[in-house]
Parts: structure tokens; sequence; C-alpha cells
């Protein structure tokens, strides 16, 4: 099941640049949350550093209250964070020398899960909950990863991402760089998720959010300018800016 | 949203916790593996400063002795302890440079060739086989030098050179084929690899743009070439030529089974010489006291410290020309 | 207005001949570049398959004088100096590349790039006194060992350049996809970034292995050589590239004919581990089936 995850006045620098200005937010449990703002605004930034992604690139630091649940990210190792939140890129980066099996089942096997028969019923339900069990069930160690379609590829994403059980997903951007009808399967399949986790979607695009997003996030230069249910946002937000960027007058 | 098939699979199955390492082991593998390749990379760093520790200290007693005279003194007598290494200094330069005067127009010329010049299906074949030529032991060169090389150079070249250009002073004297010559030839075979490599390593770097301005102005190809590559690559190229320098210093085999190896200066390309990474591979084994090792020894160092010189600067030009990321001279 | 035009077309018959000649130059020096390979390629096997036998390759020297006999502790000989050099260098050589390539970009790195292409430019007779230096003198007798690692010092640059080279190749999402599943840098490194390099790695090796293996400077004054058969490491040890060596400077004839024989044999190794090179790295980095 997922949990709620409890922003409180996060900081986030690129070296000496601030590149998060204090941020506070509150992202229900099994609830999908879009982020949304122009280029530039932190949006990616952030979701990074609710797993901790952010402090991988050198001379990137973070600073603030994160809780995952009822733990704070900052209080466990890393490694642990990340293997609650799974996190969904925007460009398919399915390993290239590792079959679609092993594709899912790196996470576990690079945890040190050795029990064939877990790793087998953990990759089939991976696979399914991202809506690709159907489409590679007999090919499983016989393609490579990469041999898939774009859109296959980032449900091999996901589902490598959900065998590990986390109780967050996070998705940066996960369909800008597919076509509109693998856009349209992983949207379907955002909604399938919610269910069982909580997300976190990055997206430039905002029909995108208005379509799976329960709440929104409008970013802007760092800061988080409003936080409301979807609906509001897009019919009747309250900050001028928000405002300016639904009806298209920037970003 | 519509009611998806897959939605049914996701109730129906129980998620069990998964077994999570403990974070102390994890922390400590990452430090212990950090650990572990640091090392290795010191070990680059302690293998250098290693050489350089054994060749100082093994010539120390020949340093003492002699100083800086070392150099310039063409005595070199084991048997009365006089040593002094001006012959293969002289070699050195002199097998060098030869090399250089002949490599360095071929070299150029074929990378301006395969870069600029070369249908498409020719490129991978031919730089293939200057790979090969890169490849092949010094060994075999020298080999090859010894029984065809310098045969060839004795019934032939040098004849024909010593009756018509003997006025330069340059080929007089008996045609041995052994000799600097030799040398000289075999030696700017082998570096024409290296020369080349990095002349079409840093004329690709050269940017589409420059060439394209070049012909817009309504150049031959050879005065694209010239102004748009040449020109732009001039500091790499050089870098190149110095490198492939560095390499036909310290180059042994080859040279010293067609050298000669004897221990004069002279002005003619036909007489036999002496380089210093020959005088090593010669008399190293036969050193029979502690002096006449050292002094070897002080050659070799002396042969690091000039390699190591003329390395430095050819890195250093190459990587200005390239801005430090040499672009794959592909095929 | 004729006159012009008159002018114009003489200049461009000039710069065309001109032109022309640049061209077929640069085309003769290609050419004239790959006559000695071919000449040198072409003697080898001229003179040295008539000698390749299977005495050839398993007997040892026969005394001087005495027709027959072969290279087969050469053989063997290389055999055991390469494996040790391999042992010694390659680990060394791909734990620097992982430094330079996942940690290394700072001032130590930079320092470790630039002593590793140093270590490349130096002599392998000087490297070979180092040796001497280090492990005979302290041994107090010649040895495979020594040997090895001086070939395997040889190795280390090489190894290490093209191992960074190969993982800088790697996206750096493919490392961000790992760590996302919560795999520790260790893990990440080895078993996700260096496993997707592995070909690029694996040839780079090559390379330096079979560059490693034409060497006789390093060996002339650690393993020596050997007349006889010897399996122990601690004793002076014959190597291919040594005895070829040996037999081509020596006034025998039949030494001579098996010099040639001797080359003929390595030359085949290493031209066949250049070409697999080729052949992997043309298929591209990883093999998407």
């Amino acid at each position: 099941m997922g949990v709620g995850i409890n922003v409180r006045d996060l900081k986030a620098w690129f070296g000496a640049t601030e590149a998060l200005h204090g941020i506070n937010m509150s992202m229900g449990a099994n609830c999908v949350t879009a982020i949304i703002g122009p280029s530039g605004c932190g949006k990616s930034t952030y979701v990074r550093c609710l797993n901790r992604m952010h402090e991988t690139i050198p001379g990137a630091t973070m600073k603030g209250e994160v809780t995952v649940g009822d733990v704070s990210i900052l209080d466990q190792s890393a490694v642990d964070v990340r293997r609650r939140i799974g996190m969904v890129f925007q460009k398919p980066n399915p390993f290239p020398t590792m079959s679609i099996y092993d594709n899912v089942a790196a996470g576990l096997k690079l945890n040190g899960v050795r029990n064939r028969g877990k790793m087998d019923e953990i990759v089939e339900r991976s696979l399914r909950h991202a809506a690709l069990w159907e489409e590679v069930k007999d090919v499983l160690k016989k393609k490579s990863g990469a041999s898939l379609s774009g859109g296959q590829q980032q449900r091999l994403c996901i589902a490598r991402a959900l065998a590990v059980e986390p109780e967050v997903l996070l998705m940066d951007e996960p369909a800008s760089a597919l076509d509109p009808i693998s856009t349209g399967k992983i949207e379907e399949l955002i909604d399938d998720l919610k269910q069982n986790y909580t997300i976190v979607i990055v997206t430039h695009n905002m029909q995108q959010a208005a379509r799976v997003a329960g709440y929104t996030g409008f970013f802007l230069m760092g800061n988080l300018i409003e936080f409301d249910k979807t609906e509001k946002i897009f019919t009747n937000p309250s900050d001028k800016r928000t405002e300016d960027y639904i009806t298209g007058r920037f970003g | 949203m519509p009611n998806t098939p897959h939605a049914g699979a996701i109730a129906q199955v129980q998620a069990k916790p998964l077994p999570i390492r403990s974070p102390f082991a994890s922390r400590f593998a990452d430090t212990g593996f950090r650990g572990v390749i640091v090392l290795c990379a010191l070990s680059v760093l302690a293998i250098v400063v290693l050489i350089a520790w054994q060749l100082i200290v093994h010539s120390e007693l020949s340093l003492k002795q002699f100083g800086l005279k070392f150099f310039f003194s063409s005595d070199w007598d084991p048997v009365s302890g006089e040593f002094g290494a001006l012959p293969f200094v002289f070699g050195t330069i002199v097998s060098s440079m030869l090399a250089l005067v002949i490599a360095v127009p071929l070299s150029v010329a074929a990378a301006v060739f395969i870069t600029e010049m070369c249908p498409g299906w020719l490129k991978t074949p031919l730089s293939f086989l200057m790979e090969l030529l890169a490849a092949i032991p010094s060994v075999i060169y020298g080999l090859w030098a010894i029984f065809i090389l310098a045969p060839i150079l004795r019934t032939y070249v040098e004849p024909f050179l010593g009756k018509y250009f003997a006025w330069t002073g340059l080929f007089s004297g008996p045609t041995y084929g052994i000799g600097m010559l030799a040398a000289g030839i075999i030696l700017a075979i082998m570096i024409v690899p290296i020369v080349s490599s990095i002349t079409r390593e840093v004329m690709t770097a050269v940017p589409q743009q420059q060439r394209e301005a070049v012909l817009a102005l309504g150049a031959t190809r050879w005065e694209m070439i010239r102004t748009g590559v040449l020109r732009n690559a001039r500091t790499g190229i050089i870098g190149g030529v110095i490198l492939g320098l560095g390499r036909a210093l310290g180059e042994t085999m080859a040279v010293t089974m067609v050298i000669g190896n004897r221990a004069e200066i002279a002005k003619s390309l036909f007489a036999p010489g002496y380089t210093m990474a020959s005088v090593i591979a010669n008399e190293f084994s036969e050193a029979t006291d502690n002096l006449y090792l050292s002094a070897i020894i002080e050659i070799g160092l002396a042969l690091f410290l000039v390699t190591l010189i003329v390395n430095i600067i050819a890195q250093g030009l190459v990587w200005a020309s390239t801005r430090g990321m040499p672009a794959r001279a592909q095929a | 207005m004729s006159n012009g035009s008159l002018r114009v077309q003489r200049i461009s018959l000039r710069r065309r001949v001109v032109n022309g000649m640049v061209t077929y130059g640069a085309l003769g020096a290609s050419v004239l570049v790959i006559v000695p390979l071919v000449a040198i390629f072409g003697y080898l096997l001229m003179k040295g398959i008539g000698s390749i036998n299977w005495a050839f390759l398993t007997q040892i020297p026969k005394p001087v004088g005495e027709p027959g006999g072969g290279m087969g502790n050469a053989i063997v000989g290389s055999a055991i100096i390469l494996l040790i050099a391999s042992l010694f260098g390659i680990p060394l050589g791909i734990g620097a590349g992982i430094y330079l390539a996942e940690f290394g970009r700072n001032k130590l790195g930079n320092l470790v790039r630039f002593t590793s292409d140093v270590l490349n430019g130096v002599p392998s007779i000087v490297v070979g006194i180092s040796v001497y230096g280090l492990v005979v003198v302290t041994q107090k007798h010649f040895s495979a060992l020594a040997g090895g690692v001086a070939l395997g010092i040889m190795m280390i640059p090489t190894v290490a350049r093209s191992t960074e080279e190969m993982l800088l190749m790697v996206p750096r999402t493919i490392r961000e996809a790992a760590w996302g599943l919560g795999v520790p840098q260790w893990r990440t490194t080895l078993s996700v970034t260096l496993k997707t390099a592995s070909a690029g790695v694996i040839t780079g090796t090559m390379l330096a292995f079979a560059r490693a293996a034409g060497e006789t400077a390093p060996l002339l004054f650690t393993a020596f050589g050997n007349q006889f058969w010897n399996w122990n490491l601690n004793q002076p040890t014959a190597a291919l590239p040594l005895q070829v060596y040996v037999y081509a400077i020596s006034p025998f004839d039949e030494w001579h004919r098996q010099a040639w024989a001797g080359a003929l044999v390595l030359i085949l190794l290493i031209v066949a581990a250049v070409t697999a090179v080729r052949v992997v790295t043309s298929r591209g980095m990883y093999r998407a089936s």
C-alpha cells in the first residue's frame, strides 16, 4: 500500500546556486500528485530530492524535512530510501545487456534475492501491474530489454521499479519521449497503480495532469506557487501566476 | 477511467515485504570498494615513482663519478673505466631525426588522404591496415630490416645515393646496408602509424563549419584542406609529430638489429652508429663491474627523462588541439 | 568582359592542377605507407611458413650447429609470462580505469590520467631496467615472474585508458536506473556499468595483451631467456620474441630460418587479436539480440 509524503521547508542547491527555495507540500497516500511548471522551474529537482537522487550529481546538496510514511528520508541511508521509493525516468532506460526478465528482476538480484521461484512470481506480478505481461510473456528471457518499442521499454522500466515493491513511485515526465498511443497506455496504467502506490508525476503536459492527477502542484523558479486539487488548479486557480501558466501566457 | 483487465490482477496478489540488507553492510561495501579502486589508481603513480627511483639509485655511482660531462664525452671504454655517452646521444638524435624527416610528410599526407579524400569504402580497410602496422612488434621489424631492408640498401639504394649525393657528405663510405640509414628508415616505418593516427584524430576534430566556410569561398579541395583543416589542426599535428619522436627515441629492438652497434660519431648515414636504447640492450648483461652497469643505467635515466619531457610536450599540444576530448578517428 | 573571364580560367587551371597533384601525392603516400606492411607480411609468410611444423612448435632448440629443434619452450614461456603479466596488470588497469571514470573528475584523477600517459611513453627497455632492479636484484636471479611484472606494467596504461573510455560511454541514465532501484554504488559500478561496457573493456584488454606479447626489450634482463623447458616461475624463461631476436642476430643460417618461423607464429597471434578487436568494436557496444 502507498504512504503519504510530507515535505517541509525543502531546499536544494547545485553547488552554490539555490534551486529550490523552501518547499512545503503534503502528498496523500494512494494519490496521484502532478507537478507542473515551465522549464527550469525545479520540478525535476524537487522530485529527485524525494528519493535522494539529487545528491548523486556532483556538488548537489539538499536540506529540509521529507517524511515518507513516518520515516524521514534523511535519517535513512540513500540506498534504503531508494528501495522504498521507485523512479521512472523521462527517457526509458532498460539495462541494455539484460533480457526482459533480468531487467525486471534487476532490482531484486542486485539486492541479493536468490530464490528463483519467488523471483519468477515477482517478475510476473510486476509485468502484469505494468500492463506488459501479455506482450512479452513468451520472450521473457530471449529478448533483450533494449529490443522493445519505446512505449514497451517504459512499461518495462515501470515493471522494474515495481518489482522491488516500493511504497511510492516517482515519475519524471514518463511519457514525454513516447508516442500518443503509448502515452495513453501509461496514463491508464497510472490510474490503476494508484490503488497500491503513492504516485508523484512530473509533467509539462497540463492535459496529462488534468487526466491522471487528483492533486497538482505548480512550481515556478524554485518555488511552489500553488498546490491544490487538480480541478481547482485548472478551473479556478488562486494565484495569478498559476492562471497565467495554465492559460498559456508563458512556459 | 476504464476498468482494464489488469486491475483485477493487482487486487488479488498480496505484497510481501522484501528482505532488505542491513544499511551498515551496504555502506561498508561501498567504502571498501572505493578503497580498492583508489589503490589501483594510486598504483599507477607508485609504479612511475618506483621506476624513477630505481633509475636514480642505480646510476648514482656513475653520476657521482662523471657528472654532466658524461653526456659530452665520446670516450666509451669499459676496460679502462671511462664512460662517455656522447656517441649514443648523437646516434639517438640522428636516427630519430632521420625517421621524422622520412615519416612526417608521408604520415600527414596519408592522414590527409584517409580523412579528406578517401572514398568511404576504402576508409575502413586502410585504417585497419594502419592499425596492423602499429601492432607489428619491434623485433619483427628488426628481423625484416636485417634480412630484407639492409640487403636492398646495400645493393641498390646506398650505391645510388653514394654515386650522386656523396658531395653532401651524408652518403659516403662503405655501403654495409647496416647503419644509420637503415635504422632511420625502419624507425620511420614504425612511427608512421602514430603520427598518422594523431593527425587523423586532430583533423577529424576540426568542426565541419570550418571546411564549409572555405569551400563556400570557392576553394578547391586541397585549398580547403590547407586553410580549413590543416591550419586549425596544426598544433595537434605538431603534437603528433613530437609523440612520434618520443616513440623513436625509445625504440630499441629494431634499431639495435640494424644500426651496427659501433660507438662512433660519423657524418655519413652509411656509417654504423649506436643509440642510447641499443647500448643498454647490448651491454647491460655484459656489464662486469658496478661502474659499468651504473653508466648504462644512467643512460637509461637520461632516456627516461628525455622521453618524459618530449611526451609531456606532445600530450599538451594534442590535448590543446582537440580540447581534451579526442574525437575517435573512426574509419 | 571576355578578358576578365579568360583570366579567371587561367587561375582555375593552375589551382586545379595543384589540387590534382596533391590528391595523387596523398594517395601515393598512403600506398607507400602500406608497402612495408605488405612486404613484411609477405616475407614473413614466404620465409616462415615452410619452417612451421609440429616439431617446431613442440621441441626445444637443438645445440648450435645441429639442424632441427624448435621454439616450443619459447611459446610456452611466453604464455607463462603473459599469464603473470595479465594477472598483475589487468586488474590494476581496470581498477584504475574504473576510478578515472566513476570517481576521477578531480585533481587526483587528472594526476593519475597524466601519469598513466607518462607510463605509456616510458621506453620499454627502461621499464626492464627498473624491474631488474626491483625484482631480479632482490631475487638474485632472472625469472618469469620478473618478466611478467615488466610486461604487466606496460599493460596497465592501455587497459586503464580504454576502460575509462568505455565506462564513460555508458549513459548516465543507466547508472541512475540502478541507483533508483536502491542498488549501492559498488554493485552498480560492477554489475551494471562495467557489465554494459564489458565488450569494449575486453577489447581494450586484448589490445594491451597483444602489444605485450610482442615486447622483447623488457624481457632482456628480466626473463632473460632459456634454451630449455622451464616451468619454474623463479627461473629464467624463454619467450617467443626474445628467441626470435637471439636467433636473428646470430650468425647461423639454421637459426635465421627458425627466427622467421617464430616471427610468423608471433605475428599470426597478434593479428588474430587485433582483428578480433576490430570485429567486436564494429558490432557496437552492446549486443541487443
